[in-house]
């Protein structure tokens, strides 16, 4: 932590004898910084990092309700992985919650973004359209596209002309398409989300650059994909650690949707019905959570050291 | 750029250049053609809802839905209100909100400043341990939390469970613990980016550390935390889940929560729904249409890292 930049920070001006960083502090100034650092590390190492760890503890456990706790060993993820019928189904899901965050809601975020920044009439509104969902909780989206999906009443099959008796498409009801149906939801936001991201590093990209390759015959394509794109590298980094953790955190949607279930199983949903449920299986639904940081534990890692691998020196 | 044509070279790429060479109409027309179709795509949820919300019901159960209106009333967002008992949640998620928001703010700003001001050797390790917090999935830690929330006691007047567990206290103290994290990130960077000299020449003459903090460097935050308390804001007002973990008495729901509830009062009758979905949006929708600027500047500060 020996930087420049540290060099010009007050306290280290104070290299008297002695040469301690804190040396010119009061007493008073030192308890004062002491609490201003202490008491929010401790919120939060008591409220977030205690139970994460915590729940590695109890994922070997057989935690249930007010009943006595038992160390059980290994049993729980071997359950898990050979025996609960919904565990692999979401992982699977899960996973295709991010394929599609990362090949369709990204790039369509990009695109929007990338036209929007042409400076065209109107580029206000189509932002600030795009931009709607974004703000709107995802519990209220999923009553929003209840009423559009609605097999009688809902705009959808009203407009493909679907509503006859028995040939009604039920979206949220049929196992075999719910979760692309909610998929569709989680993009009209996510896209959104992306596109105002972008936005944000394409004004920052020096036209210089462009001026330059556009002087040099490069195409509009060319000219993204070589020229700004590569500029854009810490918003990339950013949304696809950003992709990544809202599909391993998935779960508003299908929870109010139908709880997550028949055919809407996320990780997210299942730990929740472990322990919430009638049976309160604490030690199980952690074993879950387990597996689930353990997973969400590489995109952060990432993020970590990308942003403070600059400045720091990690 | 279009006036490029006919000029002398040089004019031609003198003018040109400094407009990023804009596309040529045809693209554009194709741009324009494929942003309206896509907007129209994104809008249609919204209005539908909207539309939906302000029919009669004896016009739609007559008609269906997929039809002219014959009347449009505000008859059902009065309704809704009225039988979804909506400003009890209202008030709810304006008791956790408010606090919430408030003493995230002060909190990290209060590391920010330690973190970004000082040269401590553990300044790095704090960034971490508070990025990475509000990096997990809520799920991983709910188990653990659950319990810890059952344990905890509070006095009577601020729980009416005695516990954490069940009281809007414990979703103030989740939202905080949670949102702090993220709040450290921006507010860090952005303090990063104050010149030492303002705050060094405050020390020479001899200013407390914490006359350096409250009158030196949060005014000059003011932007960056403006931006932070409306994405806080509209954050914790949309939160969803930590209710369903941490509250089991449905009448102390926030509203977004209360949504559950909301869709059993409302039975089946669709434009009930639809009016109530449209109410619950609006304190967000106000948020849109007021402070939309410091809502993106807020999620940009912490993905472009001053």
């Amino acid at each position: 932590m020996t930087t420049s930049r540290t060099a010009a920070r007050p306290a280290s001006r104070t290299g008297r004898a002695g040469g301690g960083r804190v040396h010119r502090l009061t007493r008073r100034d030192g308890v004062v910084l002491g609490l201003m650092l202490g008491i929010p590390l401790l919120i939060d190492l008591a409220f977030v990092w205690a139970p994460a760890i915590a729940s590695v503890f109890l994922s070997f456990t057989n935690a249930q309700g007010a009943k006595a706790v038992q160390w059980v060993g290994g049993q729980n993820y071997h359950f898990m992985a050979t025996v609960d019928y919904e565990f692999w189904p979401a992982v699977r899901h899960n996973l295709l919650w991010l394929v599609v965050f990362i090949v369709i809601a990204t790039p369509l975020g990009m695109l929007f973004a990338v036209l929007l920044d042409k400076g065209i009439k109107g580029t206000r509104i189509y932002q600030s359209i795009f931009f709607l969902p974004v703000m709107l909780s995802l519990a209220l989206i999923g009553i929003i596209w209840q009423l559009m999906y609605s097999p009688d009443n809902g705009l959808i099959n009203n407009i493909i002309g679907k509503t006859g008796q028995g040939n009604e498409i039920d979206w949220l009801g049929n196992p075999h398409i719910n979760l692309w149906a909610v998929l569709i939801e989680a993009t009209w936001r996510q896209a959104g989300y992306v596109m105002v991201l972008y936005l944000a590093g394409l004004k920052a990209v020096d036209p210089s650059l462009r001026e330059a390759a556009s002087l040099d015959g490069a195409n509009p394509w060319q000219m993204f994909w070589r020229v700004v794109f590569p500029t854009l590298r810490p918003i990339n980094i950013v949304i696809l650690v950003v992709t990544v953790i809202e599909s391993l955190r998935a779960f508003d949607l299908v929870y109010v949707t139908n709880g997550g279930t028949n055919g809407l199983e996320l990780l997210s949903a299942i730990i929740t019905q472990q322990i919430l449920g009638a049976a309160n299986k604490i030690g199980y639904g952690s074993a879950i959570g387990v597996v689930l940081l353990v997973i969400s534990l590489v995109p952060i890692t990432y993020f970590l050291f990308m942003q403070f691998r600059k400045e720091n020196r990690i | 750029m279009t006036t490029a044509t006919g000029q002398a070279p040089g004019a031609a790429v003198r003018t040109a250049a400094p407009a990023r060479s804009g596309p040529r109409p045809k693209r554009r027309v194709g741009a324009y053609v494929f942003l309206t179709i896509a907007a129209i795509f994104w809008i249609a949820p919204v209005l539908w809802t909207l539309y939906t919300a302000l029919r009669p019901v004896s016009d739609t159960d007559k008609h269906g839905y997929f039809s002219w209106p014959r009347m449009l009333t505000l008859d059902n967002f009065i309704d809704a209100w009225n039988q979804g008992d909506v400003i009890h949640y209202f008030l709810n998620s304006l008791y956790i909100t408010v606090p919430a928001v408030i003493v995230t703010l002060f909190l990290s700003s209060c590391v920010a400043y330690v973190v970004s001001r000082w040269s401590f050797k553990f300044n790095l390790a704090m960034l971490l341990i508070f990025t990475a917090g509000n990096l997990l999935p809520q799920q991983v830690f709910m188990a653990p939390l659950f319990k810890m929330y059952l344990w905890i006691s509070v006095p009577d007047w601020l729980s009416a469970s005695g516990k954490l567990y069940d009281s809007l206290l414990g979703l103030v103290v989740i939202n905080v613990s949670f949102q702090m994290g993220f709040c450290v990130f921006v507010l860090s960077n952005f303090m990063k980016t104050i010149p030492h000299e303002i705050t060094e020449a405050a020390l020479v003459d001899g200013a407390s550390v914490w006359t350096q903090y409250w009158r030196l460097t949060l005014p000059l935050c003011r932007p960056a935390l403006a931006a932070m308390a409306t994405l806080l804001t509209t954050w914790i007002y949309n939160d969803f889940f930590w209710a369903i973990a941490l509250i089991s008495t449905g009448s102390k729901y926030p509203i977004t929560t209360a949504i559950l509830n909301l869709k059993g009062t409302y039975a089946v009758n669709n434009n009930l729904l639809a009016a109530g979905a449209m109410i619950i949006a609006l304190p967000t929708l106000a948020v849109y249409f007021a402070l939309q600027r410091q809502f993106i500047s807020g999620l940009t500060l912490g993905s472009t890292k001053a």
